[in-house]
């Protein structure tokens, strides 16, 4: 943790005078991250709470990606791929099960759904 | 507490002598020898009972509808008796020996004496348990013979299971008789209790018998218990439990008993008997353990004859007969046997005068009667109370099978307010001889009968023995009494004008515990239009008593000529008793040491006590023939009714019994009841509040924790996001140095 901060510092604040830096492309992933979060949260729809899943998701990949590029690892970009394939087969999976939902309730909303309650 | 040592010490010496004993027995003290080569078909006694125990058990499994468990039970019971003679013939001419069958329990954990314990499924094999097998065996056969008949109402259903139980208790009997040691009889004892308990509840949807089994086998169960402990004290002072080893360590006493120096007998050995003697008096129905007997009236009549009257009960005199050594080196052991059972025939005797159900005076009777045994072994006659436990077996198993033929035939009736003249009417005729036969035993009729002399020599014995003058005076008196009682019952029932009112069930099933009152009430439902009393009249005329078949009558035939030939052997063969008293002290029975021979008003006890006796048992007699029979004309009423006021309430207090069975439930039922509820309480409220709280505490938690499931999805997500946030925060805050 200490080091990531450390990181963050020595990155600096973006420059407009400057081409983009890691602190750049941080702050696109946060955001990206943010909105996701915000959207699953605010949102009932199942599909769109999916597709706000799929933001958090790649705004992790950006910030993954970016980090491998600033210490020139490739093993944050190979995650990344791997990531990028589960997410693959996760959507296809999530998407028939929102089908299923639907059928069943004839609604996308996700309030419709809580059986599990204790 | 020295005073009040003293105060018994004096009671009891006083009363009874420190070294009694009837001047007849043999003198000095040679050990009983007895050989280790039995006769191996001894076992063939027992096996041949259990046998018929499981065959009858497998009629049982196949539900076998005729009369086969009645001929398997007579047969192999016959065979046990016939097996029974041959090994009596055995011992009267090779002497007393032990049949080793098999090892049952066999610990040894050291080398020293008392670090062993060894009970074999042997037989001690002496005139004494011959003389008892002899008897058991045989009534066992004739009364199952009986039952044949008798249960025949029950075939089909309880007829297999009633066989089963009597088999194995004759097998029960057997071992308890035949022990080589203290546990293979405490193997038998509690047999027997099991058989009684069962056969007492034979007709288990009546609640009064399922009421009577449980009181029989739980008063049991309080005898047995100091039985056990009896048996646990002999292995710690004598490290053994088997008779020959036991009775050799007795030995060593018998020498400072002789001399009258109890102070030399280690305390320990002397109160082996006292236990012994608890297990005694509950088995044999002596106070204060005699409430279960006449409740065990409840069971089939075969049974009270049998169990009740004849075998079973006189294990307690068979068990205080096996180790007399035992109870000779107690101080006062013979003196408390002889006060309780005196007490008990005097209680009894007046309980059973007062009684109108006929196979209650019966029991109370035969109660009485074991006092009388208990009473002759306290004063050393044991060959006295063998004699009676004899002839009283032959008799009162025929006074019981009577009273159960009348029964029988009359739907259960056996209120002697209700019957008359049964002798008489037709078929009944051996049925009256048999209850004449017995009743004239019973009491104690002069010269002719074998009651007689037993009771006689009981009675001598007490007057011969100088400190038991008071023992004898209670038995006289109850003499007199027992001899009105049992003819109340002859002339009231038996003879007299005929009048009959048959019982309130339609099979002769056993009818107690409940007052004869309701009977005529029943009886008054049958037309609503007639009066009460013509009801009565008519169901008596619509009834027909069925009289008793072949199997009755012969067996009632061949008790009523037993009690009568039981006399030869008693008189023909000479020394006193001649042949119970040959039986009797070439076994372990025998009464050692000398005694003075107290003078009855300056005449020889025994020889005074013949007249003295015949004078009491013809006057009891005739007070019931003038009181019962002369001048009545119905069933109903007699003489005797007019004496009752003179009595004051001491007759009602007689009717119920002196109130014991309720002086029990105010002392230890209701007590025990209070306690029980008690603890119910404290189980409900304090043992199961406690397990209910260790159960409601995961409960409690859970409801609290419950309303964060709320099942919805935003929910969880905001719980998520929060607690990442909230973590993130902690590390922040953490690792950030202001």
């Amino acid at each position: 943790m200490i080091q990531v901060l450390q990181t963050l510092a020595q990155s600096g604040f973006p420059d407009r005078m400057h081409a983009a830096t890691l602190s750049h492309f941080l702050l696109v992933s946060a955001l990206m991250f943010v909105i996701g979060l915000i959207g699953f949260l605010t949102r009932r729809n199942l599909i769109i709470m999916f597709l706000c899943t799929e933001l958090m998701f790649q705004a992790a990949g950006i910030a993954l990606v970016a980090f491998g590029r600033y210490h020139l690892d490739f093993s944050g970009q190979t995650f990344v791929i791997f990531v990028l394939t589960v997410a693959a087969a996760e959507a296809a999976m999530a998407l028939a099960l929102v089908v299923l939902l639907f059928r069943r309730r004839e609604s996308l909303n996700a309030e419709e759904w809580k059986e599990l309650r204790g | 507490m020295t005073t009040l040592t003293n105060i018994l010490h004096a009671a009891l010496t006083g009363s009874i002598g420190q070294h009694g004993e009837v001047a007849h027995a043999a003198a000095g003290a040679a050990p009983v020898q007895i050989a280790a080569n039995g006769p191996w078909y001894a076992v063939l006694i027992p096996v041949f009972a259990i046998a018929a125990f499981l065959l009858c058990a497998l009629c049982a499994a196949f539900k076998v509808k005729s009369k086969l468990p009645a001929w398997i039970t007579v047969a192999c019971l016959a065979a046990s008796c016939g097996v029974s003679a041959s090994v009596y013939a055995w011992v009267s001419s090779h002497g007393p020996a032990i049949t080793y069958v098999f090892d049952w329990i066999h610990v040894v954990w050291g080398k020293d004496k008392g670090q062993s314990f060894v009970a074999n499924f042997a037989f001690y094999l002496d005139t004494l348990t011959c003389l008892w097998m002899l008897f058991v065996t045989g009534l066992a056969t004739l009364i199952a013979l009986y039952a044949s008949e008798y249960m025949s109402h029950d075939v089909g259903q309880g007829y297999n299971r009633f066989f089963a139980a009597f088999s194995l208790f004759v097998f029960s009997m057997a071992c308890l008789v035949m022990a080589d040691n203290f546990i293979l009889l405490y193997l038998g004892w509690e047999g027997v209790g099991l058989c009684s308990y069962l056969l007492i509840g034979y007709f288990y949807k009546k609640p009064s018998a399922v009421a009577a089994a449980k009181k029989a086998f739980i008063v049991n169960r309080i005898g047995d218990l100091f039985l056990a402990l009896g048996i646990m004290l002999c292995f710690v002072h004598f490290g053994t439990v088997e008779y020959k080893a036991v009775f050799a360590g007795v030995e060593e006493y018998i020498k400072h008993f002789e001399a009258g120096e109890f102070n030399k007998i280690p305390p320990v050995a002397q109160w082996i008997a006292y236990l012994l003697m608890g297990g005694a008096f509950g088995k044999s129905a002596q106070l204060p353990l005699y409430v279960w007997l006449p409740d065990a009236m409840e069971g089939p009549t075969p049974v009270s004859a049998l169990i009740h009257a004849a075998t079973m009960v006189t294990a307690g005199v068979f068990l205080i007969a096996r180790t007399y050594p035992i109870f000779m080196i107690s101080q006062y052991a013979l003196h408390s046997v002889a006060w309780v059972g005196a007490l008990t025939a005097l209680l009894a005797a007046t309980i059973g005068m007062a009684q109108f159900d006929i196979k209650r005076i019966m029991a109370y009777s035969t109660v009485s009667q074991l006092g009388y045994m208990f009473a002759g072994l306290g004063v050393m006659t044991s060959v006295g109370a063998a004699a009676h436990v004899f002839t009283h077996a032959f008799f009162k198993a025929m006074l019981f099978l009577s009273c159960g033929a009348v029964m029988h035939g009359f739907a259960g009736q056996l209120d002697l307010r209700k019957l008359s003249g049964v002798g008489s009417m037709p078929g009944w005729r051996i049925v009256g001889i048999a209850m004449l036969v017995g009743c004239l035993n019973l009491a104690g009729f002069p010269i002719i009968t074998a009651g007689f002399w037993s009771k006689d020599a009981i009675l001598g014995g007490a007057f011969a023995n100088p400190h038991a003058q008071s023992i004898g005076w209670i038995l006289l008196l109850t003499a007199g009494l027992t001899a009105y009682y049992t003819f109340r019952v002859y002339f009231r029932v038996f003879v007299g004008p005929q009048h009959f009112e048959p019982g309130d069930e339609l099979h002769a099933h056993d009818d107690h515990g409940h007052d004869h009152a309701h009977a005529g009430h029943d009886h008054g439902h049958d037309g609503g239009h007639q009066s009460h009393s013509h009801d009565k009249a008519a169901a008596s005329h619509d009834f027909h008593p069925h009289a008793p078949g072949w199997a009755i009558n012969t067996v009632l035939a061949i008790l009523a000529i037993s009690a009568f030939v039981v006399i030869l052997p008693l008189k023909l063969i000479p020394g006193e008793l001649g042949w119970v008293g040959q039986m009797v002290e070439g076994s372990t029975a025998r009464a050692v040491g000398h005694m003075e021979h107290a003078k009855f008003f300056g005449f020889d006890a025994h020889q005074a006590m013949m007249v003295v006796s015949s004078v009491v048992g013809l006057a009891g007699i005739a007070v019931a023939f003038v009181l019962h029979y002369a001048g009545r004309t119905s069933a109903a009423t007699s003489r005797a009714d007019a004496l009752l006021p003179a009595f004051g309430p001491l007759a009602n207090w007689a009717q119920h019994k002196w109130y014991v069975d309720e002086f029990y439930d105010f002392l230890i039922r209701k007590p025990l009841l209070v306690l029980a509820h008690l603890f119910h309480i404290i189980d409900q409220y304090l043992v199961d509040g406690l397990v209910d709280a260790a159960g409601y505490l995961p409960r409690a938690i859970g409801r609290l924790l419950r309303p964060s499931q709320s099942g919805e999805l935003h929910g969880y997500a905001l719980g998520m996001a929060g607690g990442v946030a909230a973590l993130l925060l902690i590390v922040f805050l953490a690792t950030t140095s202001w």
